[in-house]
């Protein structure tokens, strides 16, 4: 029964290898491809609902008991992270053949696409420190082959700057993990925590909580490091981009939710206080860099620094509301961010390049493409009652009871240009005269996965009732670190 | 003995990070290998360095020395090994496609 916790990792993992196998048989390979991420998608929600019904799963790797083997806990905030990238990947292996070249295809994408999914999972998955690190590495891996694939000039340029902060800021991981095992003499997650609260985190503890809060900040794209982020995200096609977007600084925030929400949590005036200014920081720099261009992909790009600012802002304010806003807003962001990402590619595809200002009109060709990406704009900007309402409201809610007024008020105007910077695009590539120059291009194939990927998140919005409740309950088990370290050593 | 090898990973650290900041490129992933050599040393120190003693902790045994840093290790060099072989074959393809290996001028295009 608790083996069900690896199969998120193995299935991926095996899939990439069988399609190692024959590179270039293409049918063949899409097909495959679809199985295997259905079949995921289908084990994963059979392990989500044994999660929210029964509990934790917690798996003990080589049956090693808990504080001495490696251990995966399937908990519910992790179980749900893992059940929505599988959603995200079904619709990118819908996706993908529409999109890429043969070429691109032939070189291994549907392998390393694998691998980067079931390196998601396992990060999200995995309950020791240095596992974190690992899984870190295996998704990193398969996204350095990823944003290359192609290997065109400006690809080359600008994944060797994202293979080289990346690798930085692993090494910087391994060094926090090295200082950690110094103090505490573990890297179970919930050893570390029971330790870290026996000596109620005196000492050289927060530094190195800092350390790790850097770490993950670099991988999430908050303030001051995000300046990597989003011309590495521009070069690589949509569908590896919209993998990115969602899925890549996905994990380093989450990281921060899992070790800020377990381990740190006894200096909250100090790291947590940080964590408000940084997030408000990430929601204006964030915004002006997006309003800042008129390169569509760069726009969706620059969304996603304010998106992780608002989910970091719930950690900071730490209070139930603000978390279960996070953990809303993380999911919202996950689903929309996919879509945007995707819409943006079709929208390249179609009109030939991605510069604002060489293309207009193309509500004339692409009515349902436009009518997307205005339903996209307001679902990201929070309008009632789509997801992003229902996650900002909650995170303004914490914030309110908080008294932290000023976050409020940078989060709403932010809000409001994260709308605008969406608008522009509707209002200046759909909008104006019919381009009789442009040549109608198929679209068949690349909108029924943007379809299934608002009209899911739409659902999240409207249906907050049904959802709101296993949300909270998370919130609560993440205010109380002690469920977590009961149930991962069993005491 | 720690105290050596502690300022030996410091050392390897800073030089490490001086060659990160340097403008051609094969210094720069010379200068990740030093680091990753730093930290992958660090973790041994902080496993505290013993000899003689065995890896197995029973109950009423005080001396024996912790594996765990060496699993660590074992791993973090695998993986820094794969990253730096792909690191310079990426690195190999960027100056035959640029035709520099200047950073200064891989800053990439305007794309506006």
């Amino acid at each position: 029964m608790s083996n069900l916790a690896v199969l998120p990792i193995i299935i991926p993992l095996i899939a990439g290898i069988i399609l190692a196998f024959f590179p270039k048989k293409l049918v063949l390979i899409r097909f495959l491809t679809k199985v295997f991420s259905i079949i995921n998608l289908v084990t994963v929600s059979y392990i989500t609902w044994t999660v929210f019904t029964s509990g934790s799963i917690i798996m003990e790797t080589g049956g090693w008991d808990a504080p001495f083997g490696i251990v995966l806990v399937a908990d519910s905030l992790a179980i749900l992270l893992v059940f929505t990238t599988n959603i995200l990947a079904v619709a990118c292996a819908f996706y993908a053949p529409y999109s890429l070249t043969d070429r691109k295809e032939q070189y291994y994408f549907y392998s390393f696409f694998f691998f980067l999914i079931s390196g998601v999972s396992g990060a999200f998955l995995t309950g020791d420190l240095f596992n974190l690190f690992v899984f870190f590495e295996v998704l990193l891996m398969a996204s350095y082959a990823l944003i290359v694939l192609g290997g065109e000039k400006v690809q080359l340029q600008e994944s060797i700057k994202y293979v080289l902060i990346n690798l930085f800021s692993s090494i910087l991981f391994v060094t926090a993990i090295a200082f950690l095992y110094s103090v505490v003499g573990t890297v179970n997650m919930a050893q570390i925590a029971q330790r870290v609260q026996d000596v109620e985190q005196q000492g050289i503890l927060t530094t190195i909580g800092i350390l790790l809060f850097f770490v993950f900040a670099t991988k999430a794209a908050l303030f001051p490091l995000y300046y990597w982020m989003p011309k590495s995200y521009f070069v690589p096609n949509p569908v590896i981009s919209a993998l990115f977007g969602a899925l890549l600084t996905k994990v380093g925030i989450y990281s921060i939710i899992r070790v800020f929400s377990l381990i740190f949590v006894y200096k909250i005036d100090l790291t947590h206080e940080m964590f408000i200014w940084i997030a408000g920081l990430s929601m204006i720099f964030g915004i002006i860099g997006a309003l800042s261009t008129n390169n569509i992909k760069l726009i969706v790009a620059y969304n996603i620094i304010p998106a992780i600012g608002f989910i970091l802002m719930g950690i900071g304010i730490f209070n139930e509301d603000s978390m279960s806003g996070s953990v809303y807003y993380l999911i919202h962001d996950m689903l929309i961010k996919t879509a945007l990402f995707l819409i943006v590619g079709t929208i390249t595809y179609v009109a030939g390049t991605s510069d604002l200002r060489k293309f207009s009109g193309l509500i004339h060709y692409y009515p349902l493409l436009g009518w997307l990406l205005f339903v996209a704009a307001f679902v990201l900007a929070g309008i009632p009652p789509f997801s992003g309402f229902i996650g900002k409201l909650l995170l303004l809610k914490g914030a309110l009871s908080s008294g932290e007024i000023a976050i409020v008020i940078i989060g709403l105007l932010s809000s409001l240009l994260i709308l605008y910077s969406i608008m522009k695009i509707f209002i200046k590539g759909f909008w104006g005269e019919k381009d009789e120059s442009l040549e109608h291009k198929s679209t068949k194939g690349l909108i029924a996965p943007i379809v299934f990927l608002l009209s899911l998140s739409v659902m999240l919005g409207i249906g907050a009732e049904f959802v709101y409740p296993s949300i909270e309950s998370i919130s609560a088990y993440l205010l109380n670190p002690e469920v977590y370290i009961d149930s991962v050593l069993k005491e | 003995m720690e105290i050596i090898i502690s300022i030996l990973a410091g050392t390897l650290f800073a030089t490490g990070i001086y060659n990160l900041l340097q403008k051609q490129l094969l210094r720069i992933i010379i200068g990740t290998v030093l680091l990753s050599h730093g930290a992958h040393l660090f973790i041994l120190t902080m496993g505290k360095l013993k000899t003689g003693a065995p890896p197995i902790l029973i109950e009423g045994v005080n001396e024996y020395t912790d594996p765990l840093p060496q699993a660590l290790i074992l791993t973090s060099i695998v993986i820094s090994f794969g990253i730096t072989s792909l690191l310079l074959v990426l690195a190999y393809r960027t100056v035959n496609e640029n035709n520099t290996d200047n950073m200064e001028q891989l800053r990439g295009n305007e794309h506006e």
